[in-house]
């Protein structure tokens, strides 16, 4: 199976139709595109689709969209233009606008260092070093001893992380670094690295390091090389075609390499997928329980068909570990769907890594909708894995924003069909992440105690919380940036930010930002807001950001937070809070944020942006079920504690 | 493959590479004939060309070619049956 193939989405005949259509209504609309960049396409439809792309949508974004458009700098030392429609088309499947600035051929280095360059003036928020092979092993001798070798390996390496320091600082944005496709012949053999100067021993050494560097210095990788061994290095390079223009990546291949790259770019707006809804019979095991009973269906050791489906299973709860939810949704008779999780000696599957279970006669589409509702995730976040063609279209034609993988017909590749197609793409993984099941887990512990309790004060009451504060560090800088990130809902203006802009609040004597953690009697919820405001002149402190976690709607929180920034914003000597709301077309659950607060109308723009004001000489601290503790304060006096025990 | 169906499927890889129903397949034709026929699109042309009919072809066999009729004898003679 051809990866460069993207086999995972669907083909659609009628798409040249579909495409010539799409252009003939002006103007163009932008979902559209959207919708015809989610079939499977060759790079000749790529392209055919690029074109159209640019003639509507060319330098300038459409309006209102929910994503962040993502100016993208190209850093290459060979061609790479025929990569650039693929690119575009990969960015507008995850409904990104994308804009390229190439830098002029073998050219990268100075315009990185030209402050004048194009390159410059393009400010770009992400940074792709794209550097071919030859370019990186050009200064290799195969006669080199070890020594020598290890010499010419510092100084490449040196050399690429001095880029990386000088993108960084230049535009205090992202950097991704391609790591190198292994078409370079040996000159050894299955003992290459015996010779240690050649050039191939020499790309071998550097994908090795680069994993190491580029965790020391905050780059994320763009791993051609793995892609290449799954898919074979003579489906992304062609010789040939090096030869003739130059191309390290062969053009059938540009649409998969898009695809990598937009990944990571979408995986940066938090736009992965967080949830697998699994169907049951044929997708976790083989068979129908409800007609074949809990002895009928084949899964488990004995057979090939039945060891497939529990890899499958395998699979998924690897994902679980790593932080994607579990669902089930499936056409079954509740009890019938529950029996093998509850008795078969061979699932793997537990009922208790599912975080929603749904069982039922009703059409998928409208289950999948209401897994979304219940589980408090976008549909767009939802990856949904059925065997059956009819089902998958169905969901497909009712819910086009979930993804829906043409999953092959034997189980034995349903793993690594999810895997390919990097619905799940992530940059990072956070204890929280680690917890997630056992956090939805909790969370209906919680509804339980919320059905029994008799009123809401009570049940708030009951669950001890405590609401432990701290202000933005290095220790928490990962999950932070990644809930600045990937919050969409609970999110008043969706400002994005990156590392570096955190470590710079970290410095800001006028502004704070903090980061809260809810902890109650069932177990601790992580990091589940974040705030940061920022100083004006005239006494106004304004909140620049305001996010919180779904999970904990209706506990208060959103008080206790409010006390908390109205104290902190007396510290620096604030009179007034300012407070936005900029829409999005995920946030209208917070339109009325402020005025629930009871801050005063201030403003409205005419995009709907609204700002709210309130005065904090007049401001009583809220009543709340919350204990406020200063972790930073807690931590000092620990530490404090332990050198007197000491 | 006879010459006429080899023509059908070229054209059909042009008018997808060159987003034009109307370009017409003629032995003579050149790429000074068709708008936008540059080396990229070349580059393009002979990938679709290769995974159409299932051939490879050498740099040495496309940089001698001159006419379209060249292109369609090149496939004709790499798709022949062996003997």
């Amino acid at each position: 199976m051809s990866l460069s193939g993207l086999y995972w989405l669907p083909s659609d005949p009628d798409w040249p139709a579909k495409v010539k259509a799409v252009e003939r209504d002006k103007p163009v609309a932008w979902d559209s595109l959207v919708a015809l960049a989610n079939a499977k396409l060759d790079f000749i439809r790529t392209e055919r689709l690029d074109t159209c792309l640019r003639g509507a949508f060319g330098t300038e974004p459409p309006k209102g969209l929910a994503t962040k458009p993502v100016r993208l700098a190209l850093l290459a030392s060979s061609t790479v233009a025929h990569l650039q429609p693929a690119l575009r088309v990969a960015a507008l499947r995850r409904g990104i606008h994308l804009t390229i600035y190439e830098a002029d051929y073998g050219q990268y280095l100075q315009e990185l260092l030209d402050a004048d360059s194009g390159l410059h003036k393009f400010k770009p928020n992400t940074v792709l070093f794209a550097l071919d092979a030859r370019h990186l092993t050009s200064g290799a001798d195969v006669a080199a001893d070890a020594p020598q070798a290890d010499a010419i390996f510092n100084e490449t390496v040196d050399k690429l992380a001095s880029c990386w320091r000088i993108a960084r600082e230049s535009f205090r944005c992202p950097v991704l670094q391609q790591t190198v496709l292994p078409v370079l012949p040996p000159v050894m053999g299955s003992n290459e690295h015996r010779t240690p100067g050649s050039p191939q021993a020499l790309v071998a050494r550097l994908n090795a390091a680069l994993r190491g560097l580029a965790e020391q210095e905050g780059v994320s990788l763009l791993a051609i090389d793995e892609h290449v061994r799954a898919d074979g290095t003579r489906s992304w390079h062609d010789p040939v075609l090096w030869h003739r223009a130059k191309q390290e990546i062969s053009p059938a291949a540009a649409p998969l390499y898009g695809d990598l790259v937009a990944r990571l770019l979408a995986a940066q707006q938090g736009l992965s997928a967080k949830c697998l809804v699994l169907d049951l019979d044929n997708t976790i095991w083989g068979g129908v329980i409800g007609d074949d009973g809990l002895e009928g269906i084949e899964l488990g050791q004995g057979s090939a068909v039945g060891e497939a489906f529990i890899a499958f299973q395998d699979y998924a709860r690897q994902l679980m570990r790593r932080g994607v939810i579990l669902a089930v949704c499936s056409k079954n008779d509740e009890a019938n769907a529950l029996a093998p999780f509850e008795q078969h000696p061979e699932m793997l599957l537990k009922k208790t890594d599912i975080a929603m279970f749904v069982a039922n006669w009703q059409d998928k589409a409208s289950n999948i909708r209401a897994i979304a509702r219940d589980l408090n995730i976008g549909l767009d976040s939802l990856v949904f894995a059925d065997d059956n063609p009819f089902e998958r279209n169905l969901v497909r034609q009712e819910l086009p924003i979930v993804k829906v993988p043409e999953l092959p017909e034997d189980a034995a590749l349903y793993a690594e069909c999810i895997a390919d197609a990097g619905y799940f793409e992530g940059l990072a993984i956070t204890d929280e992440d680690r917890d997630k099941t056992q956090l939805y887990r909790a969370n209906r512990e919680r509804d339980t105690l919320k059905a029994e309790a008799t009123d809401i004060t009570s049940y708030l009451r009951g669950l001890d919380m405590q609401l432990v504060w701290r202000r933005f560090d290095k220790v928490g800088m990962t999950r932070t940036v990644q809930l600045i990130n990937k919050t969409n809902q609970f999110n008043l203006t969706t400002r994005r930010y990156t590392d570096e802009d955190v470590v710079a609040l970290m410095n800001d004597r006028r502004g704070f930002g903090l980061q809260l953690r809810l902890i109650d009697r069932f177990g601790d919820n992580g990091i589940i807001a974040i705030v940061i405001g920022r100083m004006q002149d005239g006494g106004d402190l304004l909140i620049d950001t305001w996010l919180m976690s779904c999970r904990v709607l209706g506990r208060q929180v959103e008080e206790a937070t409010l006390n908390l920034v109205a104290q902190e914003a007396c510290r620096l000597g604030a009179r007034r809070l300012i407070g936005e709301y900029i829409p999005t077309s995920k946030n209208s659950m917070v339109a009325k944020h402020y005025d629930r607060l009871g801050f005063a109308a201030l403003d409205a723009g005419p995009d709907g942006r609204t700002s709210w004001v309130l005065d904090l000489a007049g401001f009583a601290a809220a009543d709340i079920f919350i204990t406020m503790v200063d972790g930073d304060a807690a931590s000092r006096s620990e530490g404090a504690a332990q050198k007197v025990g000491a | 493959m006879i010459e006429a169906e080899i023509y059908t499927a070229l054209t059909e890889i042009f008018h997808e590479v060159f987003d034009d129903d109307a370009i017409v397949l003629k032995p003579e034709l050149t790429a000074k004939d068709v708008k936008g026929w540059d080396s990229y699109k070349m580059v393009n042309i002979i990938i679709a060309v290769e995974e159409r009919f299932g051939i490879k072809t050498r740099t040495q066999e496309i940089d001698k070619l001159q006419r379209v009729g060249d292109f369609v004898k090149l496939i004709e003679a790499k798709t022949a049956p062996r003997p």
